[in-house]
């Protein structure tokens, strides 16, 4: 079992059976092929990775070799194309998460993110009291060398979501365990170590069609 | 059945129904030249085509009784290779108009009891795959697990997949495009004007009068071969090396990379033999090749009625036909929620990568292969 199994099992509760489903950094497919076991799923996967894109392949998993830098999501689907767009622990490797985003959630109906929490108490204290950059299980390279280049608190990610009208459907906040305790719903922003958000873009007001 | 160590050898099909060509001829009966690979299961759902690129052949893979050089493709199709023939029943033709044995311009033709030349009929990519679906009907052969081929050859796997949509599970479309773009028709211009430019060309009657075009063909060679190699592969080849040490100051071949351009045209135009009018017609299918036409330039459209499960695979170093040209491929079938799979090879090798050794590509051909594998075994279970 894949150590991000247990983060698996939680995204696959948000799903309803037979959906269309599209994984941004899709790895090896081992999401997509849970879900698709597990919830009758289709769709695909987006991948930059050439080992894990051959992984995914054999696994049956449709994989489209793309580089979710280079923001071409839209060229390739349609507006609201999948009934989920999901990312997961990809949101803090990206150049751009915000236009990520944005891009989630014009081709699909919503979004299902996760990353780790930046502001997690160990974190802080290991900032505050050593004055070093957070190394744990979340978290396991050094700054020089880690692909995590956009970390955020779960209160920065929420203010995005409120800066770019996206609405947070539903949210867990749980432990390197991924288990969610009283603690964590305590204070998640100081106890959670990752983040699994639903989220959905906010009725449209006025219509804004500058492309 | 090891191929390595067993000859291969063509079969021909004669075909007596007439080909209804796209161009409005008729050809009232052909020969299809083929070899196969690998032997076919009982309910024949093994069975792989593989269609060719310009230049290429039936001769896909195995070695012919005392010739030292393999078929085309022989890396990725043998026992325990990619397409695996321990498992797989792989048939590859010659297309119609070619010149290594399926009726072309070299042939005679029985109306006039003359070769045809230029009077061979210009054939298209829909008038391959039509012919080769009577190859398909005479082995018995329902549908094909798979149907790949690149860059010409991968263009005649999507024509494959929007005519006879029923009769192939997976298609693999390699360093392929949706069509030529005005560059690439330019390029075949220049091949063709240097054939036909030639004094030996005597207007495609070059038979009759007991010569060949090689200086035409040559330099037409000269020139594909170039646009199947790329900028940074040639300066790590060859960069400005000098053949003597020294410049001449003459127009000699002084360059390394002369040389060998010079070799690889003559090689094509001698040892090959390779047909002339064939290059022309292979030539003219290519720039006429555009399956959207048909369909208001919408390529999405063209592939609505494709059922495989597509495979798309394009090398970053290809400028002949360049990643966004397979993505073009992979856009349409995203627009129809085709089961689509699409890998950007890292290459150095040009358009020429396709064809060469890389482990990524391998990797992913075998894994997709496996997968066709997988699909077959349940096929051939279930039926």
């Amino acid at each position: 079992m894949s150590s991000r199994q247990p983060e698996f099992n939680l995204i696959s509760e948000w799903i309803l059976p037979n959906s269309r489903v599209l994984d941004l950094g899709c790895g090896d497919g081992t999401l997509l092929h849970h879900l698709k076991e597990t919830r009758q799923t289709t769709g695909y996967g987006m991948e930059i990775d050439p080992e894990k894109n051959i992984v995914a392949i054999s696994r049956g998993i449709n994989v489209i070799q793309s580089n979710l830098n280079s923001n071409d999501i839209c060229s390739y689907f349609d507006e609201d194309s999948f009934d989920y767009v999901i990312m997961t622990q990809a949101l803090q490797v990206v150049s751009r998460p915000d236009l990520l985003i944005d891009e989630m959630l014009a081709v699909g109906k919503e979004g299902i993110i996760t990353f780790p929490n930046f502001g997690h108490w160990r974190n802080l204290s290991r900032l505050f009291f050593q004055g070093r950059m957070p190394q744990n299980a979340t978290l396991p390279n050094p700054w020089y060398n880690t692909a995590n280049i956009h970390l955020c608190t779960f209160s920065d990610f929420e203010d995005l979501c409120e800066e770019k009208d996206v609405a947070i459907v539903e949210r867990k906040v749980v432990n390197s365990q991924h288990q969610s305790s009283l603690i964590t719903h305590l204070s998640p922003n100081l106890l959670g170590e990752v983040a699994l958000y639903r989220i959905k873009r906010k009725p449209k007001i006025e219509s804004s069609s500058s492309n | 059945m090891k191929m390595d160590q067993e000859w291969v050898s063509p079969q021909t099909l004669h075909i007596d129904t007439p080909l209804e060509m796209v161009s409005g001829s008729v050809l009232p009966q052909y020969d299809l030249v083929y070899e196969t690979y690998g032997q076919l299961n009982d309910t024949a759902s093994n069975a792989l085509l593989i269609c060719h690129a310009l230049s290429g052949n039936h001769h896909v893979a195995g070695y012919y009784e005392g010739d030292k050089n393999p078929g085309w493709w022989h890396a990725y199709i043998g026992p325990g290779k990619p397409i695996d023939t321990d498992h797989f029943f792989v048939v590859c033709s010659n297309n119609l108009g070619g010149c290594h044995g399926s009726t072309g311009p070299a042939s005679i033709n029985p109306r006039t009891g003359q070769v045809y030349g230029p009077d061979f009929p210009i054939v298209t990519c829909k008038d391959w795959v039509h012919s080769q679906n009577q190859l398909r009907q005479h082995l018995n052969i329902d549908r094909w697990a798979a149907v790949i081929g690149g860059s010409m050859g991968g263009m005649q796997v999507l024509q494959w997949a929007i005519d006879y949509p029923d009769q192939l599970q997976h298609a693999i479309v390699i360093a392929a495009a949706p069509k030529l773009s005005a560059q690439n028709i330019a390029f075949n211009e220049v091949a063709r004007r240097a054939i036909m430019t030639d004094p030996d060309f005597h207007n495609g009657r070059f038979i009759e009068a007991n010569t060949t075009p090689k200086k035409g063909l040559a330099l037409a060679r000269m020139l594909g071969h170039l646009t199947y190699l790329s900028d940074d592969m040639m300066g790590t080849k060859f960069g400005r090396e000098l053949r003597e040490g020294k410049l001449s100051y003459s127009f000699d071949v002084e360059f390394q990379v002369e040389s060998y351009l010079r070799y690889q045209g003559e090689k094509f135009a001698t040892k090959q033999n390779f047909d002339a009018n064939t290059y022309l017609l292979m030539t003219k299918a290519l720039d006429y090749f555009d399956p959207a036409a048909e369909f208001d330039n919408n390529l999405s459209h063209a592939l609505a009625k494709a059922t495989a499960q597509f495979l798309v695979i394009s090398f970053t170093s290809d400028w002949r036909f360049a990643p966004e040209r397979s993505r073009e491929i992979v856009k349409a079938l995203l627009d129809n929620d085709a089961e689509v799979s699409y890998a950007e090879v890292n290459s150095q090798h040009g358009h020429d990568a396709f064809l060469l050794p890389n482990d990524h590509y391998e990797g992913i051909f075998r894994a997709y292969m496996k997968r066709i594998l997988a699909d077959t075994c349940a096929e051939g279970a279930s039926s």
